[in-house]
Parts: structure tokens; C-alpha cells; sequence
């Protein structure tokens, strides 16, 4: 009976840790958000073709060629890529170097996009089966990845960029060059 | 006027919960004075009007919906003029506060019911069970009152209502929520029987065969609920899954499993008066499940695809209401426990020892069922997000099911207390022979995957055992309960065949067919004639003509649609079934491709139904035992009425 009354006793602590728990994740804020689990971490190798004629493609040693970047995993059909256009625009004029992921994408399509929002990219890879996105932990599109001149990701920005997100990622930028 | 009577009826009926949770506290605590026990008489009627009051507000609300008064709120943000009537009164429940109404109506009926009907148990745990029922009923109106005023009016009223939801605007919406409520509350009673008795230190048989009726309708309405909810999804969601781990589905079948626990040990106490503080403690459990579920719905603190009424605000009002009454209740029983006196002692080779594996197994299985449902929520207190789905579930809980069927197969052969192992060697090897041919000629023919195969030679274990308890008795004097028994654990073999043969032998395509197009999948032949666009009373759509023809028989046309409703609007897919005996074909319209080509999703699904066909088998048996159940209660109480009449005849003489 002793021992009975014990075991009924951890039942309560644990009832009373469970309702702890709850009372606790019902004040987090919600955070929708998939965060990489590959920040901090290489690059994973690949070697992705054009996309498009005009640019060369995208593979794992570009990225590891001593400049930081921003690595944009982006689509023609995508609304939220069109609406961050002017701010990658912005972006390529203070000097970042960008190179696209062009996730399950046609090269006519990728043409009519650049030729409506224009072309920030110095390389646009195709990633026809959104295999380098997953491997860097990137779940949808637009986001946008900085990565060091060894080709470590350092930063991962989730959905379009807005004014605000320009500076934060010129600073991660400039955090990557040491 | 309406919404001022409804709202009127619940404050009136919150204040009566008061009234009896104050008299039944009077008696419970007296010491059986004159005054004290007067307070008593008025435990009952309270209960009983509370129950009406509430009743009288829901068709308050019902008549609100019906009449789309746009003035008040919760119509406006839920209703629609174009809607059609049905879903004018499921709106009235699909959205947070009606549900919530419609909780504490059931919970007034339920206890005013008991309050009326229930004179078997003595007065003091009777009085002690009503206050408790009353206690329950009070936070639940306080929530709604305070919280989530279902009456609430709109000053100026809008023109037009947002519309419903359009994944509930379905028929199935309209009951599912319901069944389920129903039994989420019932379970209410069985936890008010479950303290009463724990505070009297009453725990009987007497107490054991008076909660089990309540248990068994609480647990028919769950498992309808659920079967319902299930098929639901199938159609409706459009991805052919029929079960998928969903936190909101777990919060359903939580209190189905505590209560099929609880259902099995109160037989062993009403019985043989064994298992009394196991049988306490699933009560308080089994209700525990049901509010940590309404919990999990309703606070949206885990992402579900259930997300339609969710308000964090209101989770931490239900959050009090559970560490009140589930830290209460444990408590209560952890210092009670001990006192509850051990019940009788029987061998592990007996009815009661099988019926104690049923529950160990059950308890597992809500265990990890508990534990997979939150572990996401533990994991992302400390900042790492996780989901866990079927690979988790599907094989861990069968770890536990399983070995739970093959006693599922030979319990009911067992006699109580003690038996021999020679008395029932040979029907056990038969029964359990079964499986092992079963396995081995599915495993030649067919070569499946390792759960499939388990499940179906299982599935045809549990379905000859389930019979066997009919062996050498005439049926037409077995009892009700016993063939409810019967019924229920065949139906346990239904759906586990219904689930083994669909996930074992399903055929899926993915096409992109244009008007004139032939496809396979398995036996059929499904031939695209064209997409047209066609219009419903609140939604316009695209619908797919398609010839579908099993084995080169006769065609028959299915027309699955990709509907665009427009209050509120959203695009949902609708997709066709087409039943056969063996099976389903499935099949749903995707978006248009290039080329004047559409995108058809076509699943074969061989059995899929007798998921279903089981879930309805095992209400029915549940219902049959229920009926047993209360039927020998009616004749027993006639038999007392009978002899008190003739004693007090004879009494008259004797004058």
C-alpha cells in the first residue's frame, strides 16, 4: 500500500509537470518558422547547372572561393520572390555578391521573371528537385542564405526581403568577411 | 430577444451548479443531522432544472443560427445567409464558443439524468458524486461566461456573415463534432462517480455496475465520434489517409483508449469486486484524456490541421480548469488510495488476469499515444522542433496492440478468478494456430511488409476467438452484454483487417491526363470524358467526368470537383468514391497542367471500408451490452417496486 500511494504520488508530480509545461509554451510566442540546423556548418557539396544561358551554374566550390555571399533560394513562380526583387537589386548595388537556387524552374519561365524584375545573380543554379534547398534546411521559397568565403552558412533569412532585412544582411555580410 | 433568454438560461443554470455544489458539500461533510439532510432534497432538483436550463439556452442559440441573426456575433462570424439549413445549425457547433455551450449542455444533461434516474448507490456518495458533477459543470460555465459568450451581440449588426469554414460545410461535420462531445462529457459522469466514491471511500461493485452504463455510452459516442471523424478526413482532406497521428485525432482517441480500459475494469470490480483503486483512478484518467484533449483543440498550442477555432487567451482559462480538476482529482486520490481497501485476489490464469493485460496493454498504448502527441511540445521548450507521425506511433504502439490481441482472442475463454490451464489448452491452440497459418500463407502469396502481415493474421485470430465464446451455449438465452462482447471484439477484427489489407495492397497514380485519356490502377480502368465547370448554392467548381470500369465491366461515372467557395473563400477538392464490397477506388481532380491536361490522383484501396464497417461494429456491440445492462436494471427495479407493494399490502393486513 506504501508503495501503491509512491506511484500515485508520481502520477500527481507528473500531472503537475505536464500542466508546468503547458503553462509555459502557451506564453512562447508561436514561431512558424523552420530554422536551418545547417547554420554554423559547410556547405554540403553539389554542382548544379545553368539555369539560365546568360550565367554560369552553381556548385559548392563557388561558394567556397574566399568572398562571402548571399545565396537567394528563389522561384519564377513564386509572388513573394517578385516582391523582393527591388531590395536584392538594392542589395547587388551596396556590393553583395548574390548567387541564385532556382528551385523546379524553366529556363523560359526564369527569362520572362529576370526580364520583369531583373537579374541580381552572378550564378544562377537549377535545382530541379529542390535536393540542395532540403540538404541546406531550407523549406520553402524565398529565403536567403550568407555564406563565408570557406563556404560555412552563416545566416539564413526565412521568407521575402523586406527594407528593413537590407541592412541586417549587408552587417552579416560584412560579419562573414572575418 | 433570443440571445438575452439564452444567455439568461445559463447564468441561471451556472448559479444552480452553485446551489448544488454548496447543498451536496452540506451533506457530504454533516453528520447526518435533521437540517443537514434537508439541504439534501435540494441536490437533485438542481441538477435536474440545470440540465433543462441549459438545454433551453443551446436551442436559444440553435434558433439564432437558424434565423442567421446577424446581430449577434458569433452568427456573423460563422453563418451566412446563402448558407444551406444544415450547416446553418452545425454552425451553431463548429466554431469555439457553440462548442462550448454545446459541452456544458451535455454535461447539464448528463447530470440532471443521473439526479433523476440513479437511486442504487447509498445517499451520502450519491450527494458526493452530484457535487462533484456540479464542480466540474461550474468551471466549464465559468469559462463560457467569462470567456467565450456565445451570445454576444454586434451593435450595428452587419449586413452580410462571414461564412463557415468550407472544409466543415459537410454533413459529417455536422455530427462528428457532436458524438465526440457527448462522449468526452459522459466520461464527466464516470469521473464525478469516480470522486464521490473516493470521497465516501465507497468503492463497491454497487458503485462499478452504476458507472458502467455511463461509461459504455460515453465510450459508443467516442468510438462513433471517432470512426465518423476518421472517414471524415478520408474523403474530405483528399489524401487518401484514413488515420494520421494528428495531435487533434490522438486528443479523441486518448479518452477511447482510457475508457476501453475503464470499461474492462469495471467489469472486474461490478464482478468480482477486484482492481477498486485501478478501476478510481482510469475514471479520473478517462476525463483527464477528454479535457487535456479539448485543451490541445482548443488553445492551439500544437500546430494540427484541426486549426479552426483556436485562442491562446482561452487556453490559459482551460489550462486553470485542468490543473483544478485533474491535479484535484489525482490529488485527491493519491491521498485516498490508500484507503480504499484491497479488493479480491485471483490468479494470473483467469478471466480477471487477462482483463488486467487488456488494461496494462491499453495504458501503454495511451502512454505513448500521450507521449508522441507532446513530445513536440517538450522538445521546443528547450528549442529543438520535432514532429512525430506514424514511423513512431505505427510500430511502437503495436508493440503493445498486438500481444493485446492474441489475449484479446483467448481472455473471454477464461472462467473469473481461477482456471486450468488443461480446461482450455485446446481451444487456445486452435485460436492461436490461426495467426501462424494465416502469416505464413499471406507471407508466400503475397510477400507484405512485417505490420500488414501481423495485422491481418491477427485481424483473423481475433476474429475466430471473438466467436468462441459462443461455443457450446444456446444462443437465444447468452445475455445481451455477452453477445455486445462478441460483437465489439470482431469488430476490433474488422478494422485491423480493414487497415492491414489497405496499407498492405493499395495502388496509387499520379497522372496528367487530357479528356479521352485511359488509366490503370489495380483492376479498374478509369477513362477522363471531360472537365466542366459547374456552380452549388455557395461554391462554384471544376468537376472531372470519369468512366471507371472494374475488371471491363459496365463503366460507371464518378465526377470528382476542385471547389471554389466564396464565403469565406477557399478552394477545397472534393473527391469521388466509388464502393465496391473489396474495397474503394478513390479518386480526386488536382490543378489544370499545361496542354489542356488536369491532374488526376486515382488510389485503389482494397478493404479500406471495413475500417469503418469495424468502428460501426464495435459501437453496435457496445450499444448491445448497454441495453443489456440497463434492461436487467429496469427488471430489477420493477422486481423491488413489485415485492415493496406487496410488503406494504401485506403490511395493511397485518393492520
Amino acid at each position: 500500500m506504501i508503495r501503491l500511494r509512491w506511484a500515485v504520488w508520481i502520477l500527481v508530480a507528473l500531472a503537475a509537470g505536464l500542466l508546468g509545461l503547458f503553462a509555459y509554451q502557451l506564453r512562447q510566442p508561436k514561431d512558424e518558422f523552420v530554422h536551418s540546423a545547417m547554420i554554423g556548418k559547410p556547405i554540403p557539396a553539389f554542382d548544379l547547372r545553368p539555369a539560365i544561358e546568360e550565367r554560369p551554374g552553381l556548385s559548392s566550390a563557388d561558394l567556397a572561393d574566399g568572398q562571402p555571399k548571399l545565396v537567394n533560394i528563389f522561384a519564377s513562380w513564386c509572388v513573394p520572390c517578385a516582391a523582393e526583387a527591388p531590395q536584392l537589386a538594392e542589395l547587388e548595388r551596396n556590393g553583395a555578391n548574390i548567387v541564385g537556387v532556382a528551385i523546379r524552374d524553366r529556363p523560359e519561365d526564369l527569362a520572362a521573371f529576370f526580364n520583369a524584375y531583373g537579374n541580381p545573380f552572378s550564378r544562377v543554379g537549377a535545382d530541379d528537385i529542390s535536393a540542395v534547398q532540403l540538404s541546406i534546411g531550407s523549406s520553402g521559397v524565398p529565403e536567403t542564405f550568407v555564406v563565408d568565403g570557406k563556404g560555412v552558412i552563416r545566416y539564413q533569412h526565412i521568407g521575402d526581403i523586406r527594407e528593413t532585412d537590407i541592412p541586417v544582411l549587408l552587417e552579416q555580410l560584412r560579419k562573414a568577411e572575418s | 430577444m433570443i440571445a438575452e433568454l439564452g444567455l439568461a438560461a445559463l447564468w441561471l443554470a451556472a448559479s444552480l451548479a452553485a446551489l448544488q455544489l454548496l447543498a451536496a458539500i452540506i451533506v457530504v461533510r454533516g453528520g447526518g443531522t435533521e437540517g443537514e439532510e434537508s439541504m439534501g432534497g435540494l441536490v437533485r432538483p438542481a441538477a435536474v432544472v440545470q440540465g433543462l436550463l441549459c438545454a433551453l439556452s443551446f436551442l436559444c442559440l440553435l434558433l439564432a443560427f437558424v434565423r442567421t441573426d446577424l446581430s449577434v456575433a458569433l452568427v456573423a462570424e460563422n453563418s451566412h445567409s446563402a448558407k444551406p439549413m444544415i450547416f446553418k445549425i452545425a454552425g451553431a457547433w463548429s466554431n469555439h464558443e457553440g462548442s462550448m455551450l454545446l459541452w456544458v449542455t451535455v454535461m447539464g444533461l448528463a447530470g440532471g439524468l443521473i439526479a433523476l434516474v440513479e437511486r442504487r448507490l447509498p445517499n451520502r456518495t450519491m450527494m458526493a458524486t452530484l457535487g462533484a458533477q456540479a464542480f466540474v459543470a461550474l468551471g466549464f460555465y465559468a469559462f463560457l461566461l467569462i470567456s467565450s459568450n456565445p451570445f454576444e451581440r454586434l451593435n450595428p449588426a452587419p449586413a452580410e456573415g462571414n461564412g463557415l469554414n468550407p472544409l466543415l460545410q459537410d454533413v459529417a461535420a455536422a455530427y462528428h463534432p457532436t458524438t465526440l462531445y457527448v462522449g468526452y462529457v459522459g466520461l464527466s459522469v464516470a469521473f464525478s462517480f469516480a470522486v464521490g466514491a473516493l470521497l465516501t471511500r465507497q468503492v463497491t461493485p454497487e458503485f462499478a455496475r452504476v458507472m458502467r452504463p455511463w461509461v459504455l455510452g460515453a465510450w459508443i459516442f467516442l468510438t462513433l465520434g471517432i470512426t465518423a471523424g476518421s472517414y471524415w478526413a478520408y474523403y474530405e482532406l483528399g489524401w487518401g489517409g484514413w488515420w494520421f497521428w494528428d495531435p487533434v485525432e490522438n486528443a479523441s482517441l486518448m479518452p477511447w483508449l482510457a475508457a476501453t480500459a475503464l470499461l474492462h475494469s469495471a467489469s472486474v470490480l461490478a464482478a468480482r469486486d477486484a482492481l477498486r483503486a485501478w478501476t478510481i483512478m482510469l475514471g479520473v484518467v478517462a476525463f483527464s484524456m477528454s479535457m487535456i484533449g479539448t485543451f490541445l483543440v482548443r488553445s492551439g498550442i500544437l500546430t494540427s490541421v484541426h486549426a479552426f477555432a483556436v485562442d491562446p487567451e482561452r487556453g490559459n482559462f482551460i489550462l486553470a480548469l485542468l490543473a483544478i480538476y485533474i491535479g484535484g482529482a489525482l490529488t485527491l486520490f493519491a491521498l485516498r488510495a490508500s484507503t480504499v481497501s484491497e479488493g479480491e485476489r485471483f490468479s494470473v490464469l483467469s478471466r480477471e488476469g487477462a482483463l488486467v493485460i487488456n488494461n496494462v496493454a491499453l495504458s501503454a498504448i495511451l502512454g505513448i499515444v500521450l507521449l508522441g502527441t507532446l513530445y513536440p511540445l517538450v522538445t521546443e521548450a528547450f528549442g529543438v522542433r520535432v514532429s512525430v507521425g506514424p514511423p513512431y506511433f505505427n510500430p511502437v504502439s503495436a508493440i503493445f496492440f498486438f500481444p493485446m490481441l492474441l489475449v484479446l482472442a483467448v481472455g473471454p475463454l477464461l472462467r473469473w478468478r481461477r482456471d486450468s490451464f488443461d480446461r482450455v489448452k485446446l481451444t487456445m491452440i486452435a485460436v492461436l494456430a490461426v495467426p501462424v497459418l494465416v502469416a505464413i500463407a499471406m507471407w508466400a502469396i503475397t510477400g507484405i511488409g512485417l505490420l500488414p502481415l501481423l495485422g491481418i493474421a491477427l485481424a483473423a485470430c481475433v476474429g475466430v476467438g471473438s466467436f468462441m465464446p459462443l461455443r457450446g451455449r444456446s444462443l437465444r438465452r447468452l445475455p445481451l452484454p455477452v453477445w455486445g462482447m462478441v460483437i465489439a471484439h470482431f469488430g476490433i477484427a474488422v478494422a485491423l483487417f480493414g487497415a492491414s489489407a489497405n496499407s498492405a495492397f493499395t495502388v496509387e497514380k499520379l497522372v496528367a491526363a487530357q479528356p479521352g485519356d485511359k488509366t490503370e490502377v489495380g483492376p479498374w480502368t478509369i477513362t477522363l470524358a471531360a472537365v466542366t465547370p459547374v456552380a452549388g448554392p455557395n461554391w462554384t467548381a471544376l468537376e472531372a467526368r470519369l468512366g471507371a470500369s472494374y475488371e471491363g465491366d459496365r463503366e460507371v461515372e464518378i465526377d470528382p470537383q476542385a471547389r471554389n467557395f466564396w464565403a469565406p473563400p477557399q478552394q477545397t477538392t472534393e473527391s469521388a468514391l466509388l464502393t465496391r464490397w473489396n474495397g474503394q477506388l478513390y479518386a480526386v481532380l488536382g490543378g489544370e497542367a499545361e496542354g489542356g491536361r488536369w491532374q488526376l490522383r486515382l488510389w485503389w484501396k482494397p478493404f479500406v471500408t471495413f475500417i469503418w464497417y469495424g468502428g460501426i461494429l464495435i459501437a453496435l456491440g457496445g450499444l448491445l451490452a448497454l441495453i443489456g445492462r440497463v434492461s436487467v436494471d429496469l427488471k430489477r427495479r420493477s422486481a423491488r417496486r413489485t415485492v415493496e407493494a406487496r410488503r406494504a399490502v401485506a403490511g395493511e393486513a397485518v393492520a
